[in-house]
């Protein structure tokens, strides 16, 4: 536990990084980050786990990559697919017991439109603030009789506390105006009510930033007309997920949208929008952009962010270029083109 | 069907009766066989001591089946159940039924959304079931049945076969909630066998959101628990331009209710400015859940025409027009046909 | 409602965020170095730069600057001037330390091996109190030309803060703990304090106890400033001795000192000066300012980053010799920062 402060945090030294590359075309993906890493000179070096549901036989166990990732306190990660059905039994999918596992509370996904890229919405600049760890996702369901399935949601008083904390912090940190809850607490008094009290009081530690609520379902239909009203959102764990992916949409796609997951002691980069891409896996077409933005993202974040900006300009020279462009941007490029062409936009 | 059956008005308030009454000289022009027979809804006291709806009202709709309702104001404090809510448990409502279509002539960001969303109305999230087990830790639960998941399933099959429609898509997280959706989507998959005629696809919530704000044309109708219904409904709603043009139904066991979804707005009310277009929808809508396909046909051209000449529209539609202008407007445009 | 203890720090990622308030005179400038230092070091921590306005009368920015602390835990501090002379207007730096009952002001103050001064090898660690004593800013004119001022001492206060010196001198090795007082004069309100600290040394049999009046202890410090340990002393007389202790061992320019509570914790230069006369001089001594950050960076659990900058200070001042006017030099405080980055460089490989 005490290893992960300096190997996250010493510039002139090499920083070991977790890295999983996931299903679907996370291993293409990879393959593009661990390029322009080479070309950029980046210190880093990974510790691979390959980690899947539905190649579960071939899996690392959850305790290996969740100590790797304690250890090393950095971690990118491709998306893993999650069959509908459980292969072992269990109700937790690897991505939640992970989580829960390292307590990667918050996900934090921020979507602003990208010069370059053609789509609907213009001047979009919001950071969506996913609580991961509880409500929807407890994985407690069982059948009380033939044909009736409960559910559970739980929210906790600690855990809204500290995610409500977390948006404040971010938003502070980061220069944002305002923070938006976003609820169902007028079906869902208590649950959504917690959670809502909770970002109430956390809001009056934070006398400069404006706090607002909406209800989900008006949010979502204001985040498809009026995104630009919109600056931090917090909100719990299902919402999360489907404010997170129209939001991903509004400016252009899962592809381009890159994610962080925090714990106190670690952070996950992945891409924002959760989409393994099994479609397409292997075919050399998927968008890179969205995982490099990560990678870049983790090397600000492990105090490297002199390489992690070089990354992070050059993919975003690229896209506004507009020339090299994927197909979910409308062009023909492949992922190793579209690669080549951001190691030719590395600036040293 | 020339017979004249009678539908159950309920006018509303704030700017409702107005648009009602927009309806009701629309629906005299085609010369619908359809006679009104408005009621109050507003609360009255039970002998039990509680608030509720008037017994009056009540049988009016058990009476004819089908009802046509104008935006309703919840009255705020204690003892006021939403009315909608009292309507739907009354009534057995189990499915809400909403179609976003993109408007000639109003412009959005999107011109291309034909989608129909059916969420399940009577359990799933809303169920409201919640309690504090201890200090600070809150369970809700998420309740899905065979029968209720079956019964929407079925409709949405139903729907899309009567109303022309190629495919139907299953909303759900089974890959998270694997019991609950599972049994959801179980049921949708079985309704699927017995439509075959109909396409069928499952997707996860997430990915119709991803994809509904990226290219709305890849779907066509949604079946989808309470929840994800709700928030998906009012997200195509969005897309189209907001609740003043979108249509719904309620489908019951009890009979069928369509409404306009939007507010009072009482700011308006009594001026003669409000917006019909989401009534009149609804109307539509009613008119070939009666089977009445020509007069719907006539009022929904008429109306889309209006609209996209764009000569006598109301001020949300960016137009000047009062509700009686943009009324006759239509009027004018059946008795042409 | 909410308790304080409910509500996280602000950590995430393994990185911190920490309030910085800059303060007035030199300290923007010395926050630059630190920044810069910490890069170097690859410190995990990104500041939340809170400024205040010294010459307003309003209380919006210290608020907002004690609930930025609130709400990260911990702060490094520049000195912060109230520049209205009012009655009615309290000091800030006060006001902050009350706010966030920060009860002590702990200065380590230990002879520089590079810098000569008559005494060698002083090695004092001074426990001020810091919310209460003559600091309580309670002050009235009765009648025309008669002024009161009044002196809080409150047990539980005087009890913790005793306590907290004898369990840090237990726990860094330390021998023996001193009171400073004026019971002779002050019967009550600094005999309460005398009389908790007698009860409380009780408990810590392995550790000697002592008393000493303050006009002695002055004296003494001049003249055999080594027979002092750790040292226990009220507010007032606390800013006297960390003064004449700084003064002993060559300036204020390289001790910090640390404000600690039972939940927040303030890390600033040991003594509290602005240093308005060497703004943009290029001349002001950042070690003070350095050691505060290691300081913070030590609380933080973040010991490798602290010892690195610790030691990197060290060098400069007692191995390099490069000294700053104050320190008898005549180099600029960005030569000195230059050779401290250039150890933390060759450390962090």
């Amino acid at each position: 536990m005490v290893s992960n402060r300096n190997l996250a945090s010493r510039p002139e030294d090499r920083v070991t990084a977790t890295l999983i590359p996931g299903d679907g075309v996370g291993p293409e993906l990879v393959a593009s980050v661990e390029e322009v890493f080479k070309a950029a000179a980046v210190p880093m070096d990974f510790e691979v786990y390959f980690m899947s549901e539905v190649h579960s036989a071939l899996s690392s166990p959850v305790r290996s990559v969740v100590d790797s990732i304690t250890r090393n306190g950095i971690c990118l990660k491709g998306i893993l697919t999650t069959p509908s059905f459980s292969a072992s039994g269990e109700a937790d999918t690897l991505n939640i017991r992970m989580r829960i596992a390292l307590d990667l509370y918050a996900n934090v996904v921020k979507v602003a439109s990208i010069p370059g890229v053609k789509s609907r919405h213009t001047d979009v600049d919001l950071v969506v603030i996913r609580e991961q760890t509880e409500g929807e996702y407890s994985c407690l369901e069982h059948e009380s009789v033939p044909g009736i399935v409960e559910s559970l949601k739980v929210v906790t008083g600690r855990k809204s506390l500290r995610i409500a904390k977390f948006a404040f912090d971010y938003a502070t940190k980061h220069g944002r105006k305002k923070v938006t809850a976003v609820h169902k607490a007028n079906i869902m008094k208590l649950g959504d009510g917690l959670f809502l009290r909770c970002c109430e009081e956390i809001s009056v530690l934070y006398p400069e930033i404006e706090f607002e609520q909406m209800i989900v379902d008006n949010a979502c239909m204001q985040m498809v007309s009026k995104p630009q009203q919109f600056d931090v959102l917090v909100m719990p764990n299902l919402y999360g997920n489907i404010i997170i992916n129209i939001a991903a949409g509004l400016v252009g796609g899962a592809g381009l949208v890159a994610g962080e997951g925090y714990s106190q002691d670690c952070a996950v980069f992945e891409p924002g929008a959760r989409h393994a891409y099994n479609e397409v896996a292997g075919k050399n077409v998927a968008n890179p952009s969205a995982m490099l933005l990560c990678a870049a993202n983790m090397l600000d974040h492990a105090s490297l962010s002199h390489h992690g900006e070089m990354i992070r300009k050059a993919v975003q020279d690229v896209l506004g270029a507009g020339k090299v462009k994927t197909r979910d941007l409308g062009g023909y490029a492949t992922t190793r083109q579209f690669t080549a062409a951001v190691v030719q936009n590395l600036v040293h | 069907s020339s017979e004249v059956r009678t539908v159950t008005l309920i006018p509303g308030d704030g700017i409702g009766p107005e648009i009602a009454a927009s309806v009701q000289k629309i629906f005299a022009a085609v010369e619908a066989p359809i006679a009104w027979d408005p009621v109050d809804v507003s609360p009255v006291k039970n002998p039990d001591g509680t608030m509720g709806i008037p017994q009056a009202a009540i049988d009016s709709v058990n009476r004819h089946k089908i009802g046509l309702k104008s935006p309703l104001m919840t009255p705020v404090g204690k003892g006021f159940r939403s009315l909608n809510l009292a309507l739907r448990k009354e009534f057995n409502l189990y499915a809400n039924v909403r179609p976003c279509k993109s408007i000639e002539g109003f412009k959005t960001l999107y011109d291309d959304v034909d989608v129909v969303t059916i969420r399940e109305n009577t359990e799933g999230e809303y169920s409201g079931i919640e309690h504090e087990i201890v200090d600070g830790v809150v369970q809700s639960i998420k309740l899905i049945t065979e029968k209720a998941s079956r019964r929407v399933a079925d409709y949405a099959f139903k729907y899309a076969k009567e109303n022309g429609r190629q495919k139907v898509t299953a909303v759900h997280k089974a890959n998270i909630m694997r019991m609950s959706d599972g049994l959801f989507l179980k049921c949708c998959r079985d309704a699927a066998e017995q439509h075959p005629e109909v396409k069928f696809e499952e997707r996860y919530l997430d990915t119709v959101c991803l994809n509904m704000v990226q290219d709305p044309g890849q779907y066509d109708v949604l079946v989808m628990p309470n929840l994800y219904g709700d928030i998906l409904s009012d997200l195509c709603a969005g897309l189209i331009g907001g609740l003043g043009l979108t249509p719904s139904g309620n489908i019951g066991l009890g009979g069928a209710i369509f409404e306009a979804v939007h507010g009072t707005a009482p700011d308006i009310a009594g001026k003669d400015l409000a917006n019909p277009t989401a009534l009149l929808l609804s109307s539509v809508m009613m008119l070939r859940y009666m089977d009445l396909y020509d007069h719907a046909a006539k009022i929904e051209t008429a109306c889309f025409e209006v609209i996209k000449e764009g000569k006598s529209i109301t001020g949300d539609l960016g137009g000047s027009a009062k509700c009686s202008e943009f009324t006759n407007e239509i009027i004018k445009k059946i008795e042409a046909m | 409602k909410l308790k304080s203890s409910n509500i996280p720090l602000a950590k995430y990622g393994g990185r911190h965020t920490v309030t910085m308030l800059p303060g007035d005179g030199i300290g923007p400038e010395m926050m630059g170095y630190v920044k810069e230092v910490f890069r170097y070091a690859g410190a995990p921590v990104d500041f939340e730069t809170v400024q205040l306005d010294p010459t307003t009368d309003d209380y919006h920015d210290l608020v907002n600057a004690i609930s930025s602390v609130k709400r990260n835990g911990c702060a490094i501090k520049g000195n912060i001037e109230t520049k209205l002379n009012r009655p009615d207007i309290k000091s800030r730096n006060v006001e902050m330390r009350n706010e966030l009952d920060l009860f002590v002001n702990r200065v380590h103050c230990k002879s520089h091996p590079g810098v000569k001064t008559r005494h060698e090898d002083i090695d004092i660690v001074l426990m001020r109190q810091n919310t209460e004593g003559e600091y309580a800013m309670l002050e009235h004119e009765n009648v025309p030309g008669v002024v009161e001022s009044l002196k809080i001492v409150t047990e539980p206060h005087c009890e913790r803060l005793c306590r907290y010196a004898f369990d840090w001198a237990r726990e860094n090795g330390r021998k023996k703990v001193t009171l400073i007082h004026k019971a002779n004069i002050m019967k009550v309100t600094d005999g309460l304090f005398l009389e908790v600290s007698k009860r409380v040394a009780k408990d810590y049999p392995d550790i000697e106890h002592q008393q000493m009046i303050i006009d002695n202890c002055c004296m003494q410090l001049v003249s055999n400033p080594w027979q002092f340990d750790v040292m226990v002393l009220t507010n007032l007389y606390g800013t006297i001795v960390s003064n004449l202790v700084c003064g002993l061992i060559g300036g204020p320019g390289v001790i910090s000192g640390s404000n600690i509570g039972p939940r927040y914790a303030i890390f600033e230069p040991a003594t509290r000066n602005t240093g308005s006369k060497l703004i943009g001089k290029n001349r002001a001594n950042p070690c003070a300012m350095l050691n505060a950050g290691a300081d913070l960076l030590n609380h933080l659990g973040l010991k490798y980053h602290s010892d690195i900058i610790k030691s990197a200070v060290d060098n400069t001042v007692n191995v390099d010799k490069i000294h700053t006017d104050d320190l008898g030099g005549s180099a600029t405080s960005m030569d000195v920062v230059q050779n401290v980055i250039n150890h933390v460089k060759m450390a962090a490989k």
